[in-house]
């Protein structure tokens, strides 16, 4: 990890210095030179952390850095070394057991690596070698090399496109698992790149690799025998991505020039580093409490052991010499293993045991989630999963959500749902869904049957057939000619109905749904060949039109639009977009009948488009014709002056119809969203996507409500005002600070609650680029106050909304949450391998199950099959875990604390000689057999509050928030009562024992019996504590907690019945069963476990019960969650699609 | 006590799923158990809490512990006790200059007297016991120091003591038998007890050495080697503890039950203390008939022969006489103690009521509402 960041710091520095240099094919520029092979890393993912040789000394190394583990091992040399009160097997076995077992576990994780790794590195590839092709594996690629890569395959590095088998020089790729977006991108061959490869003698110089998946500057330089070596520029349209797919394209050529660790790909890859929970976190903290608890304890007796001994006669008195060894050692060296013997006397106040349990519990706890049945999808046939179990409690903590979109949040699977034309509402009878019903019982019920005129429902449906930039899905059969294939196949189709095999590709899936949806009004788009658009219209005739001229879609103006000539020689533009960019470009009088139709289906969550055309007059066409030559071939300014001819051209339209388009959020996305927002928890939606996608997205998830006022702060915003990008954005940024942060003081309350009632929410809205100026500002102090401001903003937003974000920005916004004041705990979720570096960085990180492959999965904490499994899996079993460890932890310190103290205060009256006050049986079995299995059951089985009232209250999640029961109050409590509890046994007995003739026959007890009655109370009381916490006692819980006092009495029994050969004392001799005998012992047990019990008691019955009222569910209100769910996923929401202006501060 | 409620979730009709899974055979395994146990719905008792269900415990608890306290206090008010201090350590002292004069070579003991009254008769049997004062026995080195398996008759242990016994574990080279320095410092302090007539004639008190130690100690823990027979024979080659003045096979010769390793007075100085301050069972004086006091009112005289020191390390030796009761020896602690905490529940009973009665109110009145 560290050498790999190193690496990559040790990179940019070269970065900075020299580009490399490439020879395609290994082919030097000229035959006399000799190459001198540059040296660049081979093509092998490494994500394992340690080799078969590595994995003993590393692995151990690492594990005693833990502070708990590191801890144990100094007592157990202590042991060792030292002559100490109790044996170095009580500390030593344990630990031996925790770290063998954490080893296993570790090496069985790195073996899955390694298998993940070699089944990557060993896919084989093919490589053209003079001239011949070679089957390789992966990992033996070269820089330089030629690699073949076949339809649907994905690139094995990064690569130069050489040659493609397309005959427009061009592929096609998705990179659905590099940046979310799975649509088909083109990508260009180098022009004037030979046919034959093999005689291709061209170097590549290029930057040195960088993370930005997005930029990438090259030149090449061809070089041929017999001309001047030609220069070609290589910008981001010629790489080829590892981990992209090669989509609708043959084969393709390209030269590898980032390899292995090297590739963008990689270095987006952020190392898998080990996450800590915010609990351990707490754990160590408390740790260290009660280190120096135990160090002072240790001090103090030390200190007082040798005032004590300073009294003439009590050192040595005549009954009980020195050893002749004791008396030579030195009296400092005496002193300090004084100290060490009571340190390893009282470490059990920090129990290897607890290590133990907390271990166990998560990993036993996280079965719950995998055997939970509502996980279970059926679709594709499996359950959650749980990479890691470190994180179990973690799940009850998270404050942000940091949400992938694309197949996350949705399905991303447009469909067409109606269109309205001129005033007409058609929708396809077979959409059967949930809101025909809605819509037929509602007002324009009648307008459904009427319909408007033939010709002007054939121009709506023309219209959508051509004003788009898809592009048909060609059968990949070889041989025949293109124009064949497709001849073959429009007649194959025209004979056999089912069109909607057909497939389309576009660079937007909504414009998929639209020609999908115009195909099923019997409107078939055929494909485009040479500019000629071809459609198959209803009456089965194939109509040609000329594609004159694209006039793109770009965000700022919001709609496209083409120009066509149609076979009748008339010029037609074609114009769709956003109904507030198209609305004032049309007659007014056709805009009222349309837009009722727009608002309605925008409030229903649909992406609204209107669609308007226009006849271009022969003049009017040359005029626009002219002016968009004219711009486009323009130098400067290009993009400025496009936008003018644009904005002239698309004017005096006429509205011919509007269409609605659903993306299909995931299921009970939005549901999920409300209940994570009740929760306390900010959602962040982090994608790829464009922003418009995005943002409609985020109405439909509710994210973003009507109400809600948006800051937007993007490229189109920032270029709004005319001047420079910084001005405006410092500008923009100190507005929304007011706004957001100043302008309400509510927030300065800090809880969540209040705020999220307050009379205004807002929603932020940033891209990828602005935020990568928000981050890397200008200036240094720029920079820190920017993000500052930023952060303010966004905390104090209930949503935020970045878009087109690259993979490492992704990590980089999870990271500056997690870093910012009161380091908040946040949670990833995706599903495609974009989403894995913030996967990684995140507290939490949880993998989809989706379409998008297996990468998050594999990179993620967590992995679930829907995102509405993300609601039980935090409400219900987040909650729970945390509450179950958190009390736990607690416990367990608890417990040993009233442990040790009676041993602590009994050598005040043993002459601090470190006598244990227990038997050495009892201090190993304490926190292993006595007391372990009922807190263990606890923290599996307990559920304060049932399941199902966590998840109908979501807001029962913020009573945990803030590692609520771990804070320093809490246990302050728990710390309290075991000292209460430790006082409380110790002068109990203390005060019995002013006479030990307990016995009814005037017998004596010593000190044995002494600890024995100590021991037995502490164990009652505290396993008692723990039932009276436990708020759910099922037969396990009952088995337990009655068992261990069981088995405590029989063990005593038997221990104390036998005379131990194996042991030098028998200290315990029939102590129990004589202290049974005794009547004043069995008073002074029951008097002390109620005295201890009793403030709990109290406490319990003053604190409001909150049992009744959680726990008994109302039939009435649970009918009305049921109602409700199927109603709000049946109106979707207030969304507009290109048209939420009006909520837009700019 | 509690109010609960039984929330018995009844499993699914369907037990493990594959039967419904329509013969997808290969997936069944992956799709998780519909157990109750595996689905976290285990029936569970709920018990809650409530101001309600506690308050009668409380009052419960209150009744049962006063009338204890009470019984126990009085008990142990009816325990009669009689101390001596005769260490010696002023010159008023009977045994002053025993103490003072003491010295580890001294062939003679010195014997010491302490006269006596006691105001009160002791009706049932009596208990004599030894106490002192600053005596660490359970000082670590010293609670260590012993080899249990020699004390059990092991052989092997008798001629080679645990090294756990040092710096008393051999002496001129020959293991010492019992080793250790518990067994050394064996309290030697020889008590006699004598009645004094209203004539002035001194009647010696029978002291019964027997039942002062442990049943299972004496007979199962501590043991000789080879039998209780000829312990002569069976100590051969060992050596006697530095500070004892007889070997350990002349405890008691008169009895060879009580002599050795199973000599009670041993047994019971082995049983280390649980405090500097302690009392060690030294006698029983059995009640006689059942129509005179086991030892009546008057004056009496302690004859001690002074071996033990304790003025070296300011500790303080002392004679108890004590009747015994069901809960043992005096000790008005635990009467004390029950009577406060069954006060205390009492008390707080009282106060729960009028609290819970003020919020039941308050609560009732605040439903209605909602």
């Amino acid at each position: 990890m560290l050498r790999r960041r190193l690496n990559r710091l040790l990179g940019r520095v070269e970065n900075r210095v020299e580009s490399r240099t490439i020879y395609v094919g290994h082919r030097s520029s000229s035959t006399n030179e000799a190459i001198i092979p540059p040296k660049f890393c081979d093509n092998r993912i490494v994500s394992s952390k340690y080799t078969v040789w590595n994995f003993l000394p590393k692995n151990l190394f690492e594990q005693f850095r833990r502070i708990a583990n590191f801890y144990f091992l100094i007592i157990f040399l202590v042991q060792v070394i030292v002559d100490t009160p109790t044996s170095p097997v009580t500390s030593g076995l344990p630990l031996f057991f925790v770290i063998t077992v954490t080893a296993i576990k570790q090496g069985y994780e790195d073996w899955l690596r390694h298998k993940a790794d070699n089944e990557v590195n060993k896919f084989p590839v093919t490589v053209l070698e003079e001239g011949r092709r070679i089957q390789k594996e992966s990992e033996k690629i070269k820089v330089g090399d030629v690699v073949e890569v076949k339809e649907d395959e994905t690139f094995p590095c990064d690569l130069i496109l050489l040659q493609s088998s397309r005959v427009d020089e061009t592929c096609f790729v998705t990179t659905a698992s590099l940046d979310g977006e799975s649509n088909h991108k083109t990508h260009y061959t180098v022009p004037d790149t030979e046919e034959d490869l093999e005689t291709l003698n061209a170097t590549i110089e290029c930057e040195q690799p960088q993370p930005d998946l997005y930029k990438f500057v090259g030149i090449m330089n061809i070089n041929r025998h017999d001309q001047e070596s030609a220069a070609r520029s290589l910008g981001p349209e010629n790489l080829l991505l590892k981990g992209a797919t090669l989509k609708n394209t043959q084969k393709i050529c390209g030269v590898a020039i980032y390899t292995g660790m090297e590739t963008k790909m990689a270095l987006n890859y952020q190392g898998k580093s080990q996450k800590r929970s915010a609990v351990e976190k707490s754990i160590n903290a408390f740790l260290l409490v009660y280190l120096c608890i135990l160090v002072s304890k240790a001090l103090v007796c030390t200190t007082l052991k040798y005032v004590w001994q300073n009294k003439p006669g009590q050192d040595e008195p005549w009954y009980n010499e020195k050893t002749q060894r004791e008396k030579d050692t030195n009296l400092y060296l005496k002193m300090f293993t004084d100290f060490l013997s009571f340190m390893v006397l009282f470490n059990f106040i920090i129990p290897v045991s607890m290590y133990v349990t907390v271990e166990m519990q998560k990993f036993l706890g996280s079965f719950f989630i995998t055997w939970d049945k509502d996980f279970f999808d059926p679709e594709i046939k499996e359950g959650a999963l749980v990479n890691t179990s470190d994180l179990n409690e973690e799940l009850g903590q998270v404050e942000y959500v940091f949400t992938d979109k694309t197949g996350t949040l949705t399905q991303n699977n447009m469909e067409f749902i109606e269109c309205c034309i001129d005033g007409f509402q058609y929708k396809y009878p077979d959409a059967s869904s949930e809101l025909d019903g809605f819509c037929v019982t509602d007002g324009p019920v009648n307008k459904v049957q009427e319909k408007a005129g033939r010709e002007k429902e054939e121009l709506f449906l023309r219209a959508l057939c051509l004003c788009h930039t898809v592009q048909v899905k060609e059968s990949t059969e070889p041989g025949q000619g293109q124009e064949d294939g497709l001849m073959d196949q429009v007649d194959g189709e025209v004979l056999h109905p089912p069109r909607e095999q057909r497939g389309f590709i576009a660079s937007s899936p909504d414009e998929v749904a639209l020609v999908k949806g115009a195909m099923r009004f019997g409107f078939t788009f055929l494909g485009l060949e040479s500019k000629n658009m071809k459609i198959l219209t209803r009456n089965n005739d194939i109509e040609t039109y000329e594609l004159l001229h694209v006039l793109n879609f770009d965000p700022v103006r919001r709609r496209m639009s083409v120009i066509v000539r149609s076979n009748s020689g008339d010029t037609l533009l074609f114009c769709k977009g956003a109904d507030s960019s198209i609305f004032p470009r049309v007659k007014q009088e056709e805009v009222e009948r349309i837009r009722m139709n727009v608002e309605r289906n925008a409030t229903e969550g649909y992406r609204t488009l209107c669609v308007a055309c226009k006849y271009l007059s022969a003049e009017d066409y040359a005029q626009a014709d002219a002016g968009l030559r004219e711009a486009r071939l323009a130098l400067q300014d290009r993009e400025a002056k496009l936008m003018a001819v644009y904005n002239q051209v698309e004017t005096g339209m006429s509205l011919i119809g509007a269409t609605a388009v659903e993306d299909r959020l995931q299921e009970e996305a939005a549901e999920t969203m409300e209940a994570l927002q009740g929760a306390g928890i900010k959602v962040w939606v982090l994608t790829g996507d464009k922003m418009e996608t995005a943002k409609s997205t985020c109405y439909a998830c509710r994210l973003f409500q009507r109400s809600t006022e948006l800051l937007e702060l993007t490229v189109r915003t920032l270029e709004d005002g005319g001047r420079k990008r910084e001005e405006r954005l410092h500008e923009l940024l100190l507005e929304y600070h007011r706004k957001a942060v100043q302008d309400a003081p509510s927030i300065k309350a800090g809880v969540t609650r209040t705020w999220s009632s307050a009379n205004q929410d807002y929603g932020f809205i940033i891209d990828g680029a602005t935020l990568s100026m928000v981050l890397n500002a200008s200036s240094e102090s720029n920079s820190s106050s920017y993000k500052n401001l930023f952060l303010q903003i966004c905390q104090n937003c209930t949503s935020v909304l970045c878009c087109r974000m690259a993979p490492l920005q992704k990590a980089q916004i999870v990271k500056m949450v997690k870093n910012s004041k009161g380091s908040p705990i946040t949670l990833s979720i995706g599903d495609g391998a974009n989403d894995v570096s913030m996967i990684l960085e995140a507290h939490v990180g949880i993998g989809i199950k989706g379409k998008e492959g297996r990468q998050a999965v594999r990179n993620s904490d967590y992995a679930i099959p829907k995102l509405k499994h993300l609601k039980k899996l935090l409400l219900a079993h987040g909650h729970l875990y945390y509450v179950r460890i958190a009390h736990l932890v607690q416990y367990f310190f608890y417990k040993n604390l009233c442990f040790i103290l009676p041993q602590f205060l009994y050598q005040f009256f043993c002459g601090y000689s470190q006598q244990p006050l227990y038997d050495a049986a009892y201090l190993t079995m304490y926190n292993i057999c006595f007391t372990s299995m009922p807190i263990l059951a606890y923290s599996l089985l307990e559920q304060h509050i049932c399941i199902e009232v966590l998840l109908d209250n979501a807001t029962l999640y913020r009573e945990i928030a803030k590692n609520g029961m771990l804070q320093w109050r809490p246990f302050l409590y728990w710390t309290l009562l075991g000292v209460f509890h430790g006082l409380l046994f110790f002068f109990g007995v203390r005060y019995l024992f002013s006479n030990p003739a307990l016995q009814d026959n005037g017998q004596v007890f010593g000190n044995w019996s002494y600890g024995t009655i100590v021991f037995t109370v502490l164990v009652f009381t505290v396993t008692l504590k723990l039932a009276l916490d436990t708020r759910h006692w099922t037969w396990i819980n009952h088995f337990v907690i009655w068992g261990s006092l069981l088995f405590y009495v029989f063990f005593s029994f038997f221990w104390g019945g036998i005379i131990w050969p194996f042991l030098k004392q028998q200290r315990l001799y029939f102590v129990f069963a004589n202290m049974l005998s005794s009547v004043s012992a069995w008073l002074v047990i029951i008097l002390l476990i109620l005295l201890s019990l009793l403030p709990e008691i109290l406490l319990v019955v003053f604190r409001k019960p909150r049992g009744p009222h959680a726990r008994q569910k109302k039939p009435v209100q649970s009918n009305v969650g049921g109602h409700q769910s199927p109603r709000s996923s049946a109106r979707p929401l207030l969304m507009r699609t290109f048209s939420d202006e009006s909520n837009t501060v700019i | 006590m509690m109010a609960s409620s039984y929330n018995a979730k009844e499993e699914d009709g369907h037990h493990p799923g594959a039967s419904n899974n329509g013969g997808a055979g290969v997936v069944k395994s992956k799709k998780p158990d519909n157990t109750a146990f595996k689905q976290q719905r285990l029936p569970a008792w709920q018990p809650i809490l409530t101001a309600g269900t506690v308050l009668p415990a409380f009052f419960v608890i209150g009744l049962i512990f006063i009338p204890i306290g009470i019984g126990l206090y009085v008990t142990s008010n009816n325990i009669k006790e009689y101390e001596i201090d005769y260490t010696g350590a002023d010159v008023n002292n009977a045994c002053y200059n025993c103490a003072k004069n003491f010295s580890w070579n001294s062939t003679t003991p010195c014997l010491c007297s302490v006269p006596f009254t006691l105001e009160q008769p002791f009706e049932s049997n009596v208990f004599m016991y030894y106490g002192l004062s600053n005596f660490y026995q359970n000082h670590r080195r010293y609670v260590k120091s012993r080899d249990d398996s020699q004390l059990n008759g092991d052989q092997s242990a008798l001629k080679s003591p645990s090294k756990e016994c040092e710096p008393y574990r051999t002496s001129e080279g020959q293991p010492i038998a019992p080793c250790g320095a518990i067994a050394n410092s064996l309290f030697n302090d020889t008590l006699e007890l004598y009645h004094i007539d209203s004539n002035g004639t001194r009647n010696a008190i029978p002291l019964v050495k027997k039942g002062i130690a442990w049943w299972t100690d004496k007979h199962v823990k501590f043991r000789n080697p080879g039998g209780n027979d000829n312990l002569t024979v069976a100590f051969q080659g060992t050596s006697k503890p530095v500070n004892w003045r007889k070997p350990v096979f002349e405890m008691d010769p008169s009895d060879p039950e009580n002599n050795g390793f199973i000599n009670e007075d041993f047994i019971v100085w082995m049983r280390t203390a649980a405090l500097p301050t302690f009392r060690k069972l030294y006698r029983i004086i059995q009640k006689k008939s059942s129509t005179t006091p086991t030892l009546p009112s008057g004056k009496y005289v302690l004859e001690i022969t002074y071996n033990y020191p304790v003025r070296s390390f300011d500790g303080r030796k002392r004679m108890i006489l004590s009747t015994i009761s069901w809960m043992g020896g005096k000790n008005p602690f635990l009467g004390i103690a029950y009577i406060t905490v069954g006060s205390i529940c009492f008390f707080l009973g009282v106060v729960l009521l009028i609290i819970h009665h003020k919020y039941d109110t308050r609560n009732s009145s605040a439903d209605i509402p909602s």
